[in-house]
């Protein structure tokens, strides 16, 4: 197991080392000055020249690069041009407001549209497969954002019951998820959030479940006289492998941040952070996030498949 | 024993539930949704274009000329702000001197002096200097086109150099902000701790700001200008990029004032009790135009695409939300004049282009699918391409994000030459920026504004003479025929003036919405 362990992370290094650099080329690609925040529509060449050359952006990527990855690797992520804070400071305030989204949407997410999917692959063709796997295509096709101005619509506008956007009232200074003023924010975004993965996990239980049920060691359970409920754990656990690896990717793009979700909500998470670098050609932020969440993408994965290794011993000896 | 307990905290919790299910707010704050991405910078002359300087620039800091923003009939111009009183040198053109107001004190209690202009000037152009700030110097560099120096020649006075005589240094003053040197040294120059305790001689102070979220500011009492002393007790302004929500938060109470509501939210927001503001200011949506490559060469094919608009339909499509844009500036500008007006004339356009012998006249246009005063760019454009092409023009639309286009304009016609036409809209708030920028041989882009290289030594010597009069009504006099003669030359594709929309809650008053881009919220109070 412990080989197995520092096998995995070994591998990460080379993905994580992989992703610095594409994530640092690939905002280069794209059309756009870094610094346009910082420069009005009519700067000058000679304006452009100088203020490049005061962000270091005059000289060749490959030193660019090499001087960012070194600062990279001292933790410091260098200063967000549009707003001038540490990208450090940057990607961890918005991954702290995406998680804390993701913390409330993942479980509602995971509990039901596992149990969707686990009720409609033990009843496969029947009515309530029909209804649950309706429901679960109705979850993945509806536009989020369209569901989000939906409930801010009944929610906030009509019942004014929650808030419409945003993060905590005014005067306050941080969240403080024990106080209702604070909690009622996250509301309508976790319901929003939590949609697609219902969706997506009830479709991935029952096909998992359903091919468990149809191998030929269930007959065998169930020639052997056990009973339907112990038959359905055994089906469960086997199916459980497949289920998990769906779930480690939904929580690894619940931590991505929903780039719609949050501009909806006005919700200062990963997403809108990075939607804002993007528009803004932020290219110190933008590097910083990519990073920072493929990084989380690797280390979640290997949660996973470590998870994974504990469920299902076949998976430790491949 | 046990019940009755329950029963009582369920009460409890229903009545905060329903107290703090609602949105009470502390009455007189003035909460506002802008459409800014994110909170402008605080460092003085602030980023988020001139939405950044309404809401956070104006409000912290004062810039030597302010804008009489005080009425609505007429559009706005320049007063007295730091500086009292302003006159060119006698005998030297090249030289402006101000005289500053006396008894100005910064918010962080130090007195507003003729070094701390000198220091600012340093502070946006000096990049030798200690207190040298590259985004300030990024910002405030395209005001300063003529620029040369500072020199403080007593407590009160300063005086400015100009490279060329340039009778519009006011105007172009106006856009500098001036910091405090006190606050600046305090945190030794450090601007990301200095955009945390910003300090100005504004309407009001800096109190608290949540990063991405919100910044709440009270009202500065000593200020010096009395009648403008903040009449709400707070003043918090939100970032809502996304037009829908912007909606949502104004119905739901959660703001009291939104910047710019989509033109398919105004019926529903009016039948929601909402107050809609609309006027008439300096912004011109357009196409400049390619002189150098290209069917737009020809005056007569620029005059064609111009007979070719339907500009009533346009306005139909935007609700209303704006006025038909036949000249570079709104008629509502002193220097408008009586241009020539290319009124709806497809029969027209369709005879200049075969004169021209341009059939079909192949166009493309480079667009962006949203940005700073574009308005609604993606039908915009679709209606100027079916417009064009019912007379005879063939229309590709290039469409690309905000910050490509900006680039493509910056960079200029020579590194873009197959591109015929770029839909940038400008503010025209003050003369240079108006109508000087888009056709002056000196502001070729990558130099200036001047994207498409239109030059015409007429046109230039009319801008030499703009530059070196120095009365005013003289000067309006040049403005006029400068105007007048870039109708004629049909110098760009003139399309839309926005109106401005915003939308307030029916608990606002006392707000005057000025013909500007910026906007006085002092006087503005909010009901509980």
């Amino acid at each position: 197991m412990t080989y197995y362990i520092l096998r995995r992370i070994l591998y990460a290094i080379p993905i994580a080392f992989g992703v610095s650099v594409v994530c640092f080329s690939l905002v280069y690609i794209a059309p756009g000055d870094p610094l346009q925040t910082v420069m009005p529509p009519d700067a000058t060449a000679e304006t452009i020249a100088i203020v490049k050359h005061a962000y270091g952006f005059d000289k060749p990527l490959p030193v660019q690069f090499v001087i960012w990855l070194g600062h990279v690797l001292t933790g410091d992520f260098g200063m967000s041009i549009a707003t001038r804070r540490p990208v450090f400071l940057e990607v961890t305030d918005a991954l702290a407001n995406t998680a804390l989204l993701a913390l409330f949407a993942a479980p509602i997410a995971f509990f039901t549209g596992y149990a969707m999917g686990v009720i409609a692959g033990c009843f496969p063709g029947r009515w309530l497969d029909r209804l649950v796997t309706g429901v679960a295509v109705m979850g993945v096709s509806l536009p989020n954002y369209w569901l989000g101005i939906v409930l801010v619509i009944v929610f906030a506008v009509q019942l004014m019951l929650l808030p419409a956007t945003g993060m905590g009232p005014n005067g306050s200074t941080g969240f403080h998820i024990y106080e209702w003023s604070s909690a009622k924010f996250l509301v309508l975004p976790v319901i929003t959030l939590a949609m697609i993965p219902i969706g997506i996990l009830a479709r991935t239980t029952r096909a998992a479940v359903a091919e468990v049920r149809s191998q030929d060691f269930v007959q065998t359970l169930r020639a052997k006289g056990l009973s339907e409920w112990a038959v359905t754990r055994h089906v469960l656990k086997n199916s459980l492998p497949q289920v998990m690896a769906v779930m480690g990717l939904q929580f690894g793009y619940l931590i991505g941040g929903s780039i719609l979700v949050e501009t909806v909500f006005t919700w200062p998470g990963s997403g809108f952070l990075l939607s804002k670098a993007i528009i803004n050609r932020d290219v110190p932020v933008l590097q910083g996030t990519i990073l920072t969440l493929s990084l989380v993408f690797v280390a979640t994965n290997l949660v996973v498949d470590l998870l994974q290794s504990l469920v299902d011993p076949r998976i430790r000896r491949g | 024993m046990k019940e009755t307990w329950l029963r009582g905290a369920m009460f409890l919790a229903g009545i905060a539930f329903l107290v703090g299910g609602g949105t009470a707010r502390a009455s007189g704050t003035l909460t506002v949704g802008m459409t800014a991405g994110d909170l402008p910078i605080t460092t003085g002359n602030p980023d988020q274009g001139f939405e950044g300087y309404r809401f956070v620039g104006y409000n912290l800091y004062d810039s030597l000329v302010l804008w009489d923003l005080s009425q609505g009939d007429k559009a706005s111009d320049i007063k007295p702000g730091l500086a009292t009183e302003w006159h060119v040198d006698e005998g030297n053109t090249k030289r402006w001197i101000f005289t500053l107001r006396q008894g100005v004190k910064w918010h962080d209690g130090c007195d507003f002096t003729a070094d701390d202009v000198v220091w600012n000037m340093s502070h946006t152009t000096n990049d030798k200097a200690p207190e040298f700030d590259p985004s300030q110097f990024a910002q405030a560099r395209a005001y300063l086109g003529t620029y040369a120096g500072v020199e403080k020649i007593d407590d009160r006075t300063v005086a400015f150099d100009t490279k060329v005589p340039d009778s519009l240094f006011p105007y172009e003053i106006s856009y500098v902000l001036m910091i405090s040197p006190c606050r600046a040294k305090e945190v030794k120059y450090d601007w990301t701790e200095y955009a945390k305790q910003p300090s100005g001689t504004g309407p009001y102070r800096f109190d608290k700001a949540v990063p991405h979220q919100r910044m709440e500011f009270v009202p500065n009492k000593e200020y010096w200008d009395k009648a403008r002393v903040p009449k709400q007790d707070r003043l918090v302004l939100v970032p809502m990029p996304e037009a829908s929500t912007r909606t949502a938060a104004l119905q739901s109470g959660q703001v009291d004032w939104i910047e710019a509501p989509s033109p398919d939210a105004i019926d529903r927001l009016k039948s929601a009790g909402m107050q809609i503001v609309t006027k008439i200011y300096p912004h011109n949506w357009s196409y400049q135009l390619n002189f150098v490559t290209g069917p737009f060469t020809d005056k007569r094919v620029r005059q064609a695409a111009n007979y070719a608009l339907n500009r009533e339909d346009m306005k139909d499509m935007l609700n209303g939300l704006m006025l038909e844009g036949y000249s570079t500036v709104p008629p509502s500008l002193p220097y408008y004049g009586h241009p020539v007006l290319y009124q709806y004339n497809p029969d027209k356009a369709k005879a200049l282009l075969k004169e021209a012998g341009c059939v079909p006249c192949k166009v493309n246009f480079a667009i962006s699918t949203s940005g700073s005063g574009q308005m609604q760019p993606l039908p915009m454009n679709e209606l100027v391409k079916s417009n064009m092409e019912a007379v005879g023009f063939e229309v590709t639309l290039n469409t690309m994000d905000w910050n490509a286009l900006l680039q493509l304009t910056r960079e200029g016609v020579d590194k873009h030459p197959d591109t015929s036409s770029i839909n940038v809209s400008r503010g025209s708030q003050d003369p240079f920026n108006a109508l000087i920028r888009h056709v002056w041989t000196g502001a070729w882009a990558p130099k200036g504004a001047n994207w498409g290289h239109y030059s015409n030594p007429a046109v230039d010597q009319l801008v030499d003479d703009i530059l070196a009069e120095f009365d005013t009504t003289k000067r309006f006099v040049l403005l006029t025929k400068l105007n007048e003669l870039m109708n004629e030359e049909a110098v760009m594709i003139f399309v839309a003036h926005d109106l401005n929309p915003r939308a307030l809650s029916p608990k606002v008053h006392g707000f005057v919405q000025a013909q500007s881009w910026f906007q006085d919220l002092t006087p503005v109070t909010v009901a509980p």
